[in-house]
Protein backbone atom coordinates (compact mmCIF):
# COMPACT_ATOMS: atom_id res chain seq x y z
CA UNK A 1 0.00 0.00 0.00
CA UNK A 2 2.54 2.64 1.17
CA UNK A 3 4.50 1.63 -2.00
CA UNK A 4 1.92 1.79 -4.42
CA UNK A 5 1.27 5.68 -2.96
CA UNK A 6 4.71 6.04 -3.60
CA UNK A 7 4.89 5.43 -7.25
CA UNK A 8 1.73 7.01 -7.92
CA UNK A 9 3.05 10.17 -5.96
CA UNK A 10 6.44 9.98 -7.80
CA UNK A 11 4.50 9.28 -11.38
CA UNK A 12 2.27 12.83 -10.71
CA UNK A 13 5.57 14.10 -9.71
CA UNK A 14 6.65 13.58 -13.05
CA UNK A 15 3.43 13.78 -14.47
CA UNK A 16 3.18 17.73 -13.52
CA UNK A 17 6.69 18.27 -14.57
CA UNK A 18 5.90 17.50 -17.83
CA UNK A 19 2.63 19.20 -18.30
CA UNK A 20 4.87 22.62 -17.01
CA UNK A 21 7.45 22.16 -19.83
CA UNK A 22 5.21 20.89 -22.11
CA UNK A 23 4.48 24.46 -23.98
CA UNK A 24 7.96 25.12 -24.07
CA UNK A 25 8.54 21.27 -25.49
CA UNK A 26 5.75 22.05 -28.06
CA UNK A 27 7.40 25.50 -29.12
CA UNK A 28 10.63 23.83 -29.82
CA UNK A 29 9.04 21.03 -31.78
CA UNK A 30 6.66 23.72 -33.96
CA UNK A 31 9.81 26.00 -34.14
CA UNK A 32 12.02 23.36 -36.06
CA UNK A 33 9.71 21.25 -38.03
CA UNK A 34 7.61 22.91 -41.45
CA UNK A 35 4.28 24.21 -41.01
CA UNK A 36 2.37 20.47 -41.48
CA UNK A 37 3.90 19.35 -38.54
CA UNK A 38 3.00 21.97 -36.14
CA UNK A 39 -0.30 20.31 -34.51
CA UNK A 40 1.37 16.46 -35.50
CA UNK A 41 3.65 14.81 -34.31
CA UNK A 42 5.84 12.12 -36.25
CA UNK A 43 9.22 11.04 -35.22
CA UNK A 44 10.37 11.26 -38.94
CA UNK A 45 9.28 14.64 -39.72
CA UNK A 46 12.62 16.55 -40.94
CA UNK A 47 14.27 19.06 -38.84
CA UNK A 48 14.28 23.07 -40.02
CA UNK A 49 15.85 25.79 -39.65
CA UNK A 50 13.43 27.60 -41.68
CA UNK A 51 10.51 28.84 -39.22
CA UNK A 52 13.50 31.12 -37.60
CA UNK A 53 14.50 32.31 -40.25
CA UNK A 54 11.18 33.71 -41.60
CA UNK A 55 10.36 34.55 -37.99
CA UNK A 56 13.56 36.97 -38.19
CA UNK A 57 12.57 38.64 -41.44
CA UNK A 58 8.93 39.76 -40.36
CA UNK A 59 9.62 41.09 -37.46
CA UNK A 60 13.04 43.79 -36.24
CA UNK A 61 14.19 41.21 -33.39
CA UNK A 62 17.43 42.39 -33.65
CA UNK A 63 15.99 45.77 -32.52
CA UNK A 64 13.52 44.40 -30.10
CA UNK A 65 16.59 42.35 -28.19
CA UNK A 66 18.74 45.29 -28.02
CA UNK A 67 16.10 47.58 -26.57
CA UNK A 68 15.08 45.16 -23.88
CA UNK A 69 18.49 45.09 -23.39
CA UNK A 70 19.61 48.26 -23.38
CA UNK A 71 16.59 49.26 -20.85
CA UNK A 72 17.47 46.27 -18.82
CA UNK A 73 20.80 47.22 -17.94
CA UNK A 74 19.80 50.60 -18.16
CA UNK A 75 17.05 49.76 -15.22
CA UNK A 76 19.72 47.44 -13.55
CA UNK A 77 22.83 49.93 -13.19
CA UNK A 78 20.40 52.78 -11.92
CA UNK A 79 19.02 50.63 -9.39
CA UNK A 80 22.17 49.22 -7.98
CA UNK A 81 23.62 53.26 -7.29
CA UNK A 82 20.62 54.36 -6.01
CA UNK A 83 19.44 51.40 -3.58
CA UNK A 84 22.77 51.33 -2.44
CA UNK A 85 23.20 54.56 -1.25
CA UNK A 86 19.45 54.85 -0.14
CA UNK A 87 20.12 51.12 1.66
CA UNK A 88 23.09 52.35 3.42
CA UNK A 89 21.84 55.67 4.58
CA UNK A 90 18.64 53.82 6.05
CA UNK A 91 20.40 51.05 7.75
CA UNK A 92 23.38 52.81 9.08
CA UNK A 93 22.83 56.40 9.21
CA UNK A 94 20.87 58.16 11.59
CA UNK A 95 18.80 61.06 10.86
CA UNK A 96 15.75 62.69 11.73
CA UNK A 97 12.45 60.94 10.27
CA UNK A 98 14.35 57.99 9.05
CA UNK A 99 11.09 55.88 10.24
CA UNK A 100 8.66 57.93 8.56
CA UNK A 101 11.07 57.54 5.28
CA UNK A 102 11.59 53.69 5.57
CA UNK A 103 7.78 53.80 5.39
CA UNK A 104 7.82 55.42 2.83
CA UNK A 105 9.91 53.40 0.84
CA UNK A 106 8.22 50.09 1.47
CA UNK A 107 4.97 51.83 0.41
CA UNK A 108 6.07 50.82 -3.00
CA UNK A 109 6.33 46.93 -2.29
CA UNK A 110 2.53 47.17 -2.59
CA UNK A 111 1.81 50.36 -5.15
CA UNK A 112 4.60 49.17 -7.81
CA UNK A 113 4.54 51.45 -10.84
CA UNK A 114 2.05 49.41 -13.34
CA UNK A 115 -1.10 50.05 -11.24
CA UNK A 116 -0.49 54.22 -12.22
CA UNK A 117 0.27 53.87 -15.75
CA UNK A 118 -2.25 56.70 -15.95
CA UNK A 119 -0.48 59.54 -14.25
CA UNK A 120 3.00 58.05 -15.13
CA UNK A 121 2.24 58.50 -18.88
CA UNK A 122 1.47 62.22 -18.30
CA UNK A 123 4.21 62.54 -16.34
CA UNK A 124 6.76 61.26 -18.86
CA UNK A 125 4.85 62.99 -21.82
CA UNK A 126 5.25 66.22 -19.53
CA UNK A 127 8.87 65.02 -19.72
CA UNK A 128 9.01 64.38 -23.74
CA UNK A 129 9.99 60.91 -22.57
CA UNK A 130 7.71 59.16 -24.56
CA UNK A 131 8.87 55.97 -26.63
CA UNK A 132 12.54 56.74 -25.27
CA UNK A 133 14.47 54.04 -23.39
CA UNK A 134 14.26 56.39 -20.10
CA UNK A 135 10.82 56.77 -20.31
CA UNK A 136 10.70 53.09 -19.44
CA UNK A 137 13.50 52.80 -17.29
CA UNK A 138 13.20 55.71 -15.12
CA UNK A 139 10.04 54.59 -13.00
CA UNK A 140 11.69 51.41 -11.95
CA UNK A 141 15.37 52.88 -11.21
CA UNK A 142 14.35 53.58 -7.25
CA UNK A 143 13.22 49.98 -6.35
CA UNK A 144 11.87 49.96 -2.74
CA UNK A 145 12.26 46.22 -2.84
CA UNK A 146 16.19 46.72 -4.01
CA UNK A 147 16.37 49.13 -0.93
CA UNK A 148 14.87 46.87 1.93
CA UNK A 149 17.22 43.68 0.63
CA UNK A 150 20.04 45.75 0.63
CA UNK A 151 19.12 47.29 4.27
CA UNK A 152 18.94 43.84 5.51
CA UNK A 153 22.27 42.73 4.05
CA UNK A 154 23.79 46.19 5.30
CA UNK A 155 22.42 45.82 9.07
CA UNK A 156 24.53 42.33 8.87
CA UNK A 157 28.04 44.03 8.26
CA UNK A 158 29.69 44.36 11.41
CA UNK A 159 30.61 47.95 12.44
CA UNK A 160 33.92 47.35 13.94
CA UNK A 161 34.77 47.42 9.88
CA UNK A 162 33.06 50.30 8.89
CA UNK A 163 35.07 52.26 12.17
CA UNK A 164 38.29 50.79 10.85
CA UNK A 165 37.98 52.28 7.92
CA UNK A 166 36.58 55.59 9.21
CA UNK A 167 40.05 55.71 11.41
CA UNK A 168 41.78 54.93 7.92
CA UNK A 169 40.41 58.22 6.83
CA UNK A 170 37.69 56.87 4.15
CA UNK A 171 35.03 59.18 3.00
CA UNK A 172 31.32 57.69 3.45
CA UNK A 173 31.48 56.54 0.09
CA UNK A 174 34.69 55.20 -0.09
CA UNK A 175 33.42 52.55 3.12
CA UNK A 176 30.35 51.87 1.00
CA UNK A 177 32.37 50.82 -1.77
CA UNK A 178 34.92 49.13 -0.12
CA UNK A 179 33.41 47.78 3.38
CA UNK A 180 29.53 47.38 2.63
CA UNK A 181 29.27 46.16 -1.10
CA UNK A 182 32.04 44.02 -1.55
CA UNK A 183 29.91 42.07 1.61
CA UNK A 184 27.24 42.29 -0.32
CA UNK A 185 27.57 39.86 -2.91
CA UNK A 186 25.80 37.40 -2.59
CA UNK A 187 22.55 39.99 -1.98
CA UNK A 188 23.36 42.10 -5.53
CA UNK A 189 23.80 38.73 -7.43
CA UNK A 190 20.22 37.63 -5.92
CA UNK A 191 18.62 41.34 -6.50
CA UNK A 192 20.46 41.38 -9.93
CA UNK A 193 19.08 37.75 -11.30
CA UNK A 194 15.43 38.92 -9.91
CA UNK A 195 15.53 42.30 -11.65
CA UNK A 196 16.86 40.93 -14.95
CA UNK A 197 13.94 38.77 -15.18
CA UNK A 198 11.39 40.83 -13.93
CA UNK A 199 12.34 43.77 -16.69
CA UNK A 200 13.50 41.73 -19.47
CA UNK A 201 9.56 39.85 -19.13
CA UNK A 202 7.63 43.39 -18.20
CA UNK A 203 4.75 44.96 -20.39
CA UNK A 204 2.28 47.08 -19.41
CA UNK A 205 4.56 49.16 -18.83
CA UNK A 206 6.60 49.09 -22.17
CA UNK A 207 2.90 48.81 -23.89
CA UNK A 208 1.82 51.96 -23.09
CA UNK A 209 5.32 54.07 -22.98
CA UNK A 210 6.66 53.18 -26.34
CA UNK A 211 4.90 53.92 -29.56
CA UNK A 212 8.15 52.67 -32.26
CA UNK A 213 10.35 50.16 -32.75
CA UNK A 214 12.80 52.46 -31.72
CA UNK A 215 12.27 51.58 -28.19
CA UNK A 216 9.65 48.98 -27.96
CA UNK A 217 11.49 46.07 -26.13
CA UNK A 218 10.79 41.85 -27.12
CA UNK A 219 7.56 41.82 -25.23
CA UNK A 220 6.05 44.40 -26.80
CA UNK A 221 7.02 43.73 -30.24
CA UNK A 222 6.12 39.79 -29.46
CA UNK A 223 2.23 41.24 -28.38
CA UNK A 224 2.15 42.84 -32.30
CA UNK A 225 3.96 39.59 -33.69
CA UNK A 226 1.46 37.24 -32.29
CA UNK A 227 -1.40 39.20 -33.27
CA UNK A 228 -4.12 36.86 -35.24
CA UNK A 229 -4.45 40.22 -37.67
CA UNK A 230 -0.91 39.74 -38.68
CA UNK A 231 -2.01 35.79 -40.00
CA UNK A 232 1.42 34.43 -39.08
CA UNK A 233 1.80 30.54 -38.88
CA UNK A 234 2.35 28.56 -35.54
CA UNK A 235 5.48 27.62 -36.82
CA UNK A 236 6.55 30.98 -37.07
CA UNK A 237 5.31 32.61 -33.61
CA UNK A 238 6.80 29.27 -32.05
CA UNK A 239 10.06 30.32 -33.73
CA UNK A 240 9.64 33.90 -32.58
CA UNK A 241 8.81 32.98 -29.18
CA UNK A 242 12.12 31.08 -29.02
CA UNK A 243 13.85 33.64 -29.94
CA UNK A 244 11.96 36.30 -27.25
CA UNK A 245 12.81 34.17 -24.62
CA UNK A 246 16.02 32.53 -25.48
CA UNK A 247 18.71 34.63 -24.05
CA UNK A 248 16.48 34.21 -21.01
CA UNK A 249 16.97 31.29 -20.97
CA UNK A 250 19.91 30.22 -21.84
CA UNK A 251 21.06 33.11 -18.81
CA UNK A 252 18.39 31.11 -16.68
CA UNK A 253 19.90 27.27 -17.48
CA UNK A 254 23.40 28.65 -16.84
CA UNK A 255 23.27 29.66 -13.73
CA UNK A 256 19.95 27.76 -12.85
CA UNK A 257 21.45 27.15 -9.33
CA UNK A 258 21.92 30.96 -8.76
CA UNK A 259 19.00 31.64 -9.89
CA UNK A 260 16.48 29.36 -7.39
CA UNK A 261 18.87 30.55 -5.09
CA UNK A 262 18.25 34.14 -5.62
CA UNK A 263 14.76 34.24 -5.91
CA UNK A 264 14.62 32.10 -2.36
CA UNK A 265 16.92 34.64 -1.00
CA UNK A 266 14.50 37.52 -2.14
CA UNK A 267 11.70 36.12 -1.17
CA UNK A 268 12.64 35.24 2.17
CA UNK A 269 14.61 38.52 3.28
CA UNK B 1 24.46 62.91 15.43
CA UNK B 2 26.46 65.67 14.48
CA UNK B 3 24.68 67.79 11.10
CA UNK B 4 26.76 66.59 8.41
CA UNK B 5 25.93 63.17 9.12
CA UNK B 6 22.37 64.31 8.63
CA UNK B 7 22.94 65.99 5.76
CA UNK B 8 25.40 63.07 4.14
CA UNK B 9 22.41 60.73 5.04
CA UNK B 10 19.89 63.20 2.95
CA UNK B 11 21.84 63.18 -0.10
CA UNK B 12 22.94 59.77 -0.15
CA UNK B 13 18.13 59.30 -0.15
CA UNK B 14 17.74 62.19 -2.38
CA UNK B 15 18.33 60.59 -6.22
CA UNK B 16 16.14 57.54 -4.78
CA UNK B 17 13.76 59.36 -2.74
CA UNK B 18 13.27 61.73 -5.47
CA UNK B 19 12.41 59.35 -7.98
CA UNK B 20 10.25 56.88 -5.66
CA UNK B 21 8.43 60.08 -4.93
CA UNK B 22 8.10 61.29 -8.56
CA UNK B 23 6.80 57.61 -9.89
CA UNK B 24 4.89 56.25 -6.52
CA UNK B 25 3.39 58.82 -3.97
CA UNK B 26 3.45 62.10 -6.59
CA UNK B 27 1.08 59.71 -9.22
CA UNK B 28 -1.15 58.28 -6.06
CA UNK B 29 -2.09 62.04 -4.92
CA UNK B 30 -2.60 62.87 -8.57
CA UNK B 31 -5.15 59.73 -9.36
CA UNK B 32 -6.92 61.14 -6.16
CA UNK B 33 -7.42 64.27 -7.19
CA UNK B 34 -7.89 63.73 -10.72
CA UNK B 35 -10.96 61.83 -9.39
CA UNK B 36 -12.39 64.24 -7.89
CA UNK B 37 -11.55 66.70 -10.55
CA UNK B 38 -11.46 65.27 -14.09
CA UNK B 39 -13.55 64.80 -16.45
CA UNK B 40 -12.68 62.83 -19.30
CA UNK B 41 -9.29 63.79 -20.54
CA UNK B 42 -9.89 67.56 -19.10
CA UNK B 43 -9.96 69.12 -15.51
CA UNK B 44 -12.73 71.00 -13.80
CA UNK B 45 -12.72 73.70 -11.67
CA UNK B 46 -15.01 72.53 -9.02
CA UNK B 47 -14.66 69.15 -7.26
CA UNK B 48 -17.37 66.35 -8.30
CA UNK B 49 -18.76 62.99 -7.48
CA UNK B 50 -19.57 62.04 -11.31
CA UNK B 51 -16.63 59.46 -11.50
CA UNK B 52 -17.51 58.05 -8.67
CA UNK B 53 -21.14 57.61 -9.16
CA UNK B 54 -20.51 56.11 -12.99
CA UNK B 55 -18.11 53.69 -11.12
CA UNK B 56 -21.44 52.66 -8.95
CA UNK B 57 -23.61 52.43 -12.10
CA UNK B 58 -20.96 50.65 -14.48
CA UNK B 59 -22.21 47.25 -15.05
CA UNK B 60 -19.08 45.96 -16.81
CA UNK B 61 -16.95 47.31 -13.13
CA UNK B 62 -19.15 44.68 -11.41
CA UNK B 63 -18.64 42.23 -13.83
CA UNK B 64 -14.97 43.10 -13.89
CA UNK B 65 -14.94 42.75 -9.80
CA UNK B 66 -16.61 40.09 -9.74
CA UNK B 67 -14.15 38.36 -12.56
CA UNK B 68 -10.92 39.87 -10.39
CA UNK B 69 -12.25 38.34 -6.71
CA UNK B 70 -13.29 35.06 -8.90
CA UNK B 71 -9.70 34.66 -10.32
CA UNK B 72 -7.82 35.55 -6.91
CA UNK B 73 -10.31 33.08 -4.79
CA UNK B 74 -9.28 30.16 -7.37
CA UNK B 75 -6.19 31.11 -8.69
CA UNK B 76 -4.09 31.56 -5.50
CA UNK B 77 -5.62 28.52 -3.21
CA UNK B 78 -4.68 26.00 -6.34
CA UNK B 79 -1.42 27.94 -6.48
CA UNK B 80 -0.31 27.20 -3.38
CA UNK B 81 -1.23 23.74 -3.22
CA UNK B 82 0.55 22.92 -6.17
CA UNK B 83 3.34 24.90 -5.00
CA UNK B 84 3.45 22.89 -1.33
CA UNK B 85 3.36 19.61 -3.54
CA UNK B 86 5.71 20.94 -5.50
CA UNK B 87 8.37 21.61 -2.88
CA UNK B 88 7.59 18.54 -0.90
CA UNK B 89 8.74 16.46 -3.95
CA UNK B 90 11.69 18.97 -4.89
CA UNK B 91 13.14 17.86 -0.90
CA UNK B 92 12.64 14.55 -1.09
CA UNK B 93 15.00 12.15 -1.65
CA UNK B 94 13.48 11.07 -5.11
CA UNK B 95 15.61 10.53 -8.13
CA UNK B 96 15.72 13.01 -11.04
CA UNK B 97 14.50 16.41 -8.25
CA UNK B 98 17.13 18.93 -10.02
CA UNK B 99 15.65 18.70 -13.55
CA UNK B 100 11.90 18.34 -11.76
CA UNK B 101 12.67 22.09 -9.40
CA UNK B 102 13.51 23.30 -12.92
CA UNK B 103 10.88 22.14 -14.74
CA UNK B 104 8.64 23.54 -12.61
CA UNK B 105 10.79 26.73 -12.01
CA UNK B 106 10.91 27.60 -16.16
CA UNK B 107 7.20 29.21 -16.38
CA UNK B 108 8.38 31.76 -13.16
CA UNK B 109 11.44 32.99 -16.04
CA UNK B 110 9.71 33.06 -19.12
CA UNK B 111 7.93 36.34 -20.38
CA UNK B 112 4.08 36.35 -19.88
CA UNK B 113 3.81 37.42 -23.43
CA UNK B 114 5.50 35.19 -25.33
CA UNK B 115 4.23 31.96 -23.79
CA UNK B 116 0.79 33.20 -24.08
CA UNK B 117 1.27 33.17 -27.83
CA UNK B 118 1.82 29.30 -27.00
CA UNK B 119 -1.21 28.94 -25.04
CA UNK B 120 -2.95 30.68 -27.66
CA UNK B 121 -2.35 27.73 -29.89
CA UNK B 122 -3.43 25.22 -27.33
CA UNK B 123 -6.79 26.95 -26.78
CA UNK B 124 -7.48 27.61 -30.29
CA UNK B 125 -11.01 26.23 -31.84
CA UNK B 126 -10.05 24.06 -34.40
CA UNK B 127 -6.48 22.97 -34.61
CA UNK B 128 -5.90 24.05 -30.67
CA UNK B 129 -3.67 21.28 -28.93
CA UNK B 130 -6.38 20.74 -26.37
CA UNK B 131 -9.47 20.62 -28.77
CA UNK B 132 -7.22 17.41 -30.77
CA UNK B 133 -7.22 15.70 -27.34
CA UNK B 134 -10.90 16.07 -26.72
CA UNK B 135 -11.39 14.64 -30.32
CA UNK B 136 -9.36 11.64 -29.41
CA UNK B 137 -12.30 10.49 -26.78
CA UNK B 138 -15.04 11.60 -29.05
CA UNK B 139 -15.54 15.32 -27.56
CA UNK B 140 -16.75 17.79 -30.00
CA UNK B 141 -14.16 20.64 -28.59
CA UNK B 142 -14.68 22.95 -26.39
CA UNK B 143 -14.23 27.21 -27.10
CA UNK B 144 -11.71 27.62 -24.39
CA UNK B 145 -11.60 31.37 -25.05
CA UNK B 146 -14.12 31.92 -26.86
CA UNK B 147 -17.03 31.18 -24.35
CA UNK B 148 -18.20 33.46 -22.00
CA UNK B 149 -18.02 30.48 -19.50
CA UNK B 150 -15.04 29.20 -20.04
CA UNK B 151 -12.80 31.81 -21.02
CA UNK B 152 -11.64 33.47 -17.26
CA UNK B 153 -10.46 29.79 -16.49
CA UNK B 154 -8.89 29.13 -19.30
CA UNK B 155 -6.86 32.33 -18.45
CA UNK B 156 -6.77 31.41 -14.86
CA UNK B 157 -5.27 27.76 -15.92
CA UNK B 158 -2.68 29.52 -17.30
CA UNK B 159 -1.66 31.77 -14.37
CA UNK B 160 -1.40 28.35 -12.21
CA UNK B 161 0.77 27.68 -14.83
CA UNK B 162 2.85 30.42 -13.94
CA UNK B 163 2.83 31.20 -10.43
CA UNK B 164 2.85 27.60 -8.76
CA UNK B 165 6.58 27.58 -9.38
CA UNK B 166 7.94 30.67 -8.07
CA UNK B 167 6.08 29.61 -5.08
CA UNK B 168 7.26 26.48 -5.03
CA UNK B 169 10.73 28.73 -4.22
CA UNK B 170 9.46 29.90 -0.58
CA UNK B 171 8.31 26.13 0.53
CA UNK B 172 11.22 25.01 -0.48
CA UNK B 173 13.00 27.77 1.41
CA UNK B 174 10.94 26.94 4.36
CA UNK B 175 11.09 23.37 4.48
CA UNK B 176 14.69 23.14 4.45
CA UNK B 177 14.56 25.06 7.63
CA UNK B 178 12.47 22.34 9.25
CA UNK B 179 14.51 20.36 12.32
CA UNK B 180 14.94 17.16 11.24
CA UNK B 181 15.02 15.62 14.47
CA UNK B 182 11.44 16.46 14.37
CA UNK B 183 11.14 14.19 11.83
CA UNK B 184 13.16 11.05 13.25
CA UNK B 185 11.56 11.95 16.50
CA UNK B 186 7.99 10.84 14.52
CA UNK B 187 9.87 7.59 12.59
CA UNK B 188 10.33 6.43 16.29
CA UNK B 189 6.73 7.00 16.75
CA UNK B 190 6.04 5.24 13.53
CA UNK B 191 3.53 7.97 12.33
CA UNK B 192 3.08 7.63 8.65
CA UNK B 193 3.52 9.86 6.25
CA UNK B 194 -0.32 11.98 6.15
CA UNK B 195 0.46 12.51 10.08
CA UNK B 196 3.50 13.46 9.58
CA UNK B 197 2.60 16.31 7.08
CA UNK B 198 -0.52 17.34 8.82
CA UNK B 199 0.90 17.55 12.41
CA UNK B 200 4.75 18.81 11.82
CA UNK B 201 5.36 19.79 8.29
CA UNK B 202 1.98 21.77 7.46
CA UNK B 203 1.55 23.74 10.84
CA UNK B 204 5.41 24.37 10.42
CA UNK B 205 4.91 26.15 7.11
CA UNK B 206 2.10 28.31 8.01
CA UNK B 207 4.07 31.57 8.18
CA UNK B 208 4.99 30.82 4.71
CA UNK B 209 1.55 29.83 3.87
CA UNK B 210 0.12 33.74 4.98
CA UNK B 211 3.03 35.07 3.39
CA UNK B 212 2.98 33.80 -0.16
CA UNK B 213 -1.12 34.21 0.39
CA UNK B 214 -0.76 37.89 0.62
CA UNK B 215 1.75 37.57 -2.12
CA UNK B 216 -0.54 35.94 -4.64
CA UNK B 217 -3.51 37.73 -3.43
CA UNK B 218 -1.00 40.85 -4.66
CA UNK B 219 -0.27 39.66 -7.98
CA UNK B 220 -3.44 37.88 -9.06
CA UNK B 221 -4.56 41.66 -8.94
CA UNK B 222 -1.71 43.01 -11.06
CA UNK B 223 -1.04 40.05 -13.28
CA UNK B 224 -2.94 40.78 -16.74
CA UNK B 225 -0.12 40.64 -19.42
CA UNK B 226 -1.85 37.25 -20.80
CA UNK B 227 -5.02 38.88 -21.29
CA UNK B 228 -3.42 41.11 -23.83
CA UNK B 229 -2.85 37.82 -26.25
CA UNK B 230 -5.60 35.00 -24.99
CA UNK B 231 -8.91 37.49 -24.95
CA UNK B 232 -8.65 41.37 -24.24
CA UNK B 233 -10.80 40.90 -22.02
CA UNK B 234 -13.60 39.09 -23.95
CA UNK B 235 -15.87 37.65 -25.26
CA UNK B 236 -18.23 40.77 -23.54
CA UNK B 237 -15.85 41.50 -20.73
CA UNK B 238 -16.47 38.11 -19.81
CA UNK B 239 -12.62 37.58 -18.49
CA UNK B 240 -11.91 41.21 -17.77
CA UNK B 241 -9.71 42.07 -15.33
CA UNK B 242 -9.48 45.42 -13.33
CA UNK B 243 -6.13 46.46 -14.02
CA UNK B 244 -6.57 45.73 -17.87
CA UNK B 245 -9.96 47.66 -17.62
CA UNK B 246 -8.28 50.65 -15.95
CA UNK B 247 -6.19 50.48 -19.09
CA UNK B 248 -8.86 50.07 -21.60
CA UNK B 249 -10.17 53.25 -20.21
CA UNK B 250 -7.02 55.47 -20.10
CA UNK B 251 -5.79 53.85 -23.36
CA UNK B 252 -8.21 52.73 -25.59
CA UNK B 253 -11.87 54.99 -24.32
CA UNK B 254 -9.15 58.01 -23.19
CA UNK B 255 -11.58 58.04 -19.90
CA UNK B 256 -8.70 59.68 -18.28
CA UNK B 257 -10.73 60.73 -15.29
CA UNK B 258 -12.71 57.60 -14.64
CA UNK B 259 -9.73 55.23 -14.81
CA UNK B 260 -8.29 57.52 -11.90
CA UNK B 261 -11.62 56.83 -10.50
CA UNK B 262 -10.80 53.02 -10.92
CA UNK B 263 -7.35 53.22 -10.01
CA UNK B 264 -8.27 54.98 -6.73
CA UNK B 265 -10.45 51.70 -6.44
CA UNK B 266 -7.45 49.32 -7.13
CA UNK B 267 -5.48 51.06 -4.55
CA UNK B 268 -7.82 50.47 -2.11
CA UNK B 269 -7.83 47.20 -2.58
CA UNK B 270 -4.15 46.76 -2.65
CA UNK B 271 -3.83 48.90 0.71
CA UNK B 272 -6.56 46.68 2.51
CA UNK B 273 -4.31 43.60 1.44
CA UNK B 274 -1.27 45.59 2.41
CA UNK B 275 -2.42 46.33 5.85
CA UNK B 276 -2.48 42.52 5.85
CA UNK B 277 0.68 41.35 5.12
CA UNK B 278 2.16 43.83 7.09
CA UNK B 279 -0.03 42.30 10.06
CA UNK B 280 1.21 39.09 8.99
CA UNK B 281 5.10 39.95 8.61
CA UNK B 282 5.09 42.07 11.86
CA UNK B 283 3.85 38.47 13.79
CA UNK B 284 6.28 36.16 11.63
CA UNK B 285 10.17 38.34 11.02
CA UNK B 286 11.17 40.99 13.43
CA UNK B 287 12.53 44.02 11.57
CA UNK B 288 15.47 45.41 13.36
Amino acid sequence: MNRLLHYLSVTLAWLLGLVWLFPLIYAIWAATHPPEFATRFSLFAPLTMQNFYEAWDQAPFLRYMLNTIAITTMILAGQLVLCTLAAYALARMEFTGRGIIFALVLMQLMVVPEILIVENYQTLAGLNLIDTYWGVALPYFASAFGIFLLRQTFKTVPEDLENAARIEGCSVLAIIWKVYVPLAKPTYLAFSLVSISYHWNNFLWPLVVTNTEKSRPLTVGMSIFGAPESGVDWSIISAGTLISVGPLLVLFILFQRQFVQSFMQAGIK
Amino acid sequence: MQPTRQIQAWLLLLPALCLLVAFTHYPVIKTIVRSFFGFGTRWESQATLENYRYLLEDEVLMQVLYNSFLYAAITVPVSIVLAIAMALWVNSKMAGKGILRTAYFTPTVLPMISVANIWLFFYSPEIGLLNKLLGLVGHGGINWLGDPEVALYSLMAMTIWKEAGFFMIFYLAALQTIDSNLYHAAAIENANKWTVFRRITFPLLMPTTLFVLVNALLNAFKLVDHLFILTKGGPNNASNLLLYYIFENAFSFFDTAYAAALTVLMLVILVVLALLQFGVIEKRVHYR
